[in-house]
């Protein structure tokens, strides 16, 4: 089915990448893998990850876990916590920064405290992402809150949309932007009626116009 | 109630927060019934053989004969594993969200029969990390099922063991691609892999590996229960069985609704998600996310929703997420912004996907600025053609096959769209090209 069949595997003759067929290894230099005293981990961190690592029959599965246990404790990915993480995992740092860099979601340089990813992929373009990420933006400015705008995040129903400390909201007007940081910075529930997880399904409610009405008021701005 | 086209078998009882818990997965649907006679009195080719005469097609994009798949782990005692992709990340597709958050031991259940069928001793949910709260609701269910027994060691006093673990991903498109899911699994950056050997033969760890969506490993405890019979009275020969479609864009009720494949897909647009929204109407669809070849409206209205008829039609049925483009929209921007997505989402690892997603931006970015001519639309389409079949996953093929068909369907807008830009624009004069104007990603 694949359009690549046999390629390398057709030729005998050729030299197979291993890279290509098992993935890159990580480098295990132990040279570059620090030692515990010499981070400073803090106990609870190392404890998280050797639980994270217990789980999976490989270490190496726990990368990603641990670098979210990281960025929970610090805020992002910092360079002393992924080298604490490498020294638990006995990896080298190098190979945790390939790994977090990545990722979308994990953040090597640093991020505010709140973080808003606002959905401009096409559906929620059509609803109006792109304004309503300017309106966080403008929200947001001079704040501790990192906006920003991101692909896909699987809630098309609630376009346009955003995720707002790891938590869906939508549909959303850009006039609401505004309340939504500020009730993020007092530390209030944010948007409490926009929430996903408050949803009924999109075939139990038969009000007309039950999509929020984003369409309507947010003028598609398709072009 | 729920509309009389909507055929609720996955999402029955859905309505209800309780169908969360395990005690609401008993009372309600009697959950778990078939897991418990799977694992006392049912072997690994019973539990096959059913999956396999349902005629069960994958549900995460390939439509591939989930039984079949699953019979193709060779047989021994070496390890093996089952995955269960739930890095729903295809724009347009939301259903796997719906179903984890609102009947998360459906698949719980389902992955423990599918591990027998397999038999795989450890599993794995690789749910994308933007689904925190979804994992949430999984992590509390997976644990409530190792409380009453229902995976971990010695299932039921069967002598049968399964570790199942809520794996979050990091926001990275390319993960739901198989062999990318298994590096990511293993702790790696989520590059793809050459195939093959495929993960049935050498998957996670080396070992045997049954990578299977959501939805499709969902469908799996009713079937076991009912037979293969049962699950054919819904959807059609090639397509047996109800599918979780997910309709957005520019409609007036986007959301879930699950179907009995082959109800024609304007029922599907028109009154399950309340048609266009007022005084506008449907110029194109994409019927399965945003990798299929787009349709226009004429095409599209009257052909079933089915894999077959859909696949006929010149696209594809995928993940079975219809995204709807009105009158409003601009075709040439939505090529763009879909291109701008698979450019974010190349992982770089071969060259006709980073090179071609690349390049297929720029040029796209200038026929909306204005400064391409009829021609580029030509080399537009020669990318694409160049771009399909060579790629190391089909990512690349993801971003071709639509924008391809946009540029041949709509080549008039493309050309009007220019023509529009380039009004007033010196052709001898150099300028710098504007900053991102868009909103694209990060």
């Amino acid at each position: 089915m694949s359009p690549v069949d046999g390629a390398g595997a057709s030729n005998p003759n050729l030299p197979v990448d291993r890279a290509v067929t098992e993935g890159r290894m990580p480098s295990t230099d132990p040279q570059q893998i620090p030692e515990l005293q010499e981070v400073d981990c803090p106990p609870e961190l190392r404890e998280r990850i050797e639980t994270l690592m217990s789980r999976y029959p490989e270490k190496n599965s726990a990368s990603i876990p641990a670098l979210w246990a990281v960025q929970e404790r610090y805020g992002w990915c910092t360079p002393d916590g992924i080298r604490q993480a490498a020294a638990v995992m006995r990896v080298t740092p190098a190979y945790l920064e390939s790994v977090a860099s990545f990722y979308d979601l994990l953040h090597t340089k640093p991020v505010g405290t709140h973080r808003i990813e606002v959905c401009t992929n096409i559906s929620c373009w059509m609803r109006g992402g792109d304004e309503l990420l300017d309106a966080f933006r403008a929200a947001a400015a001079g704040e501790d809150v990192f906006v920003t705008g991101f692909e896909c995040l699987g809630a098309c129903d609630i376009a346009p949309m955003a995720c707002i400390d790891q938590r869906y909201f939508g549909p959303l007007l850009p006039g609401e932007a505004e309340t939504a940081v500020g009730q993020l910075l007092s530390g209030d529930a944010v948007l409490p009626e926009k929430s996903l997880e408050k949803r009924p399904l999109a075939g139990d409610t038969h009000v007309a116009g039950a999509s929020g009405g984003a369409g309507d008021s947010n003028d598609g701005s398709a072009a | 109630m729920p509309h009389q086209l909507e055929t609720r078998v996955l999402l029955e009882g859905a309505e209800d927060p309780r169908l969360a818990t395990l005690q609401g997965y008993k009372d309600i649907v009697g959950g778990y019934a078939t897991l418990e006679r799977a694992y006392r009195d049912m072997e690994q080719d019973e539990v096959l053989k059913s999956l396999e005469d349902s005629g069960l097609r994958g549900r995460g994009g390939a439509g591939f004969s989930m039984g079949k798949k699953a019979s193709f782990l060779p047989r021994g005692d070496m390890p093996k594993y089952l995955c269960c992709n739930a890095d729903e990340s295809e724009p347009g597709a939301f259903k796997d969200r719906e179903l984890m958050q609102r009947n998360p031991h459906q698949l719980i259940e389902g992955i423990a029969i599918a591990a027998l069928a397999a038999g795989a001793g450890h599993a794995f949910i690789f749910i994308r990390g933007e689904y925190d709260a979804q994992a949430d609701v999984l992590d509390a269910a997976v644990a409530e099922a190792y409380e009453a027994g229902y995976l971990g060691k010695d299932i039921l006093g069967t002598h049968r063991d399964l570790e199942l673990v809520v794996h979050r991903g990091a926001g990275a498109y390319i993960c739901g691609e198989e062999t990318a899911l298994l590096d990511a699994l293993e702790g790696k950056r989520g590059n793809p892999r050459l195939k093959p050997p495929f993960p049935a033969v050498q998957g996670l760890y080396g070992g045997p590996t049954l990578i299977n969506n959501v939805e499709t490993l969902s469908n799996v405890p009713r079937i076991v229960a009912n037979g293969a019979d049962w699950f054919r009275q819904w959807g059609t020969e090639q397509s047996p069985g109800t599918k979780v479609v997910s309709v957005s864009g520019g409609v007036r009720r986007p959301g879930n609704y699950e179907i009995s494949l082959g109800l024609p897909t304007r029922d599907l647009i028109y009154e399950l998600a309340g048609g266009p929204l007022p005084g506008r109407s449907v110029k194109a669809i994409y019927p399965g996310g945003s990798s299929s070849p787009v349709l226009t409206a004429e095409e599209a209205m009257d052909l079933p929703y089915s894999f077959e008829a859909m696949a006929a039609a010149g696209s594809m049925l995928g993940s079975g997420s219809v995204i709807v483009a009105d009158d409003q929209v601009s075709i040439p921007h939505m090529a763009l912004r879909t291109a701008r997505f698979y450019h974010h989402e190349s992982c770089g690892k071969c060259a006709p996907c980073r090179e071609g997603t690349n390049w297929t931006v720029k040029m796209l970015e200038r026929v909306v600025r204005g400064e391409a001519t009829p021609m580029d639309l030509d080399i537009i389409s020669s990318v694409q053609e160049n771009i399909m079949g060579h790629c190391l996953c089909v990512l690349g093929d993801s971003m071709a096959m639509p924008v391809a068909a946009m540029v041949r369907k709509f080549r008039g807008e493309f050309e009007e769209v220019m023509a529009e830009a380039a009004e007033g624009i010196d052709p001898h004069v150099v300028v710098a090209a504007p900053v991102e104007t868009l909103g694209a990603a990060t």
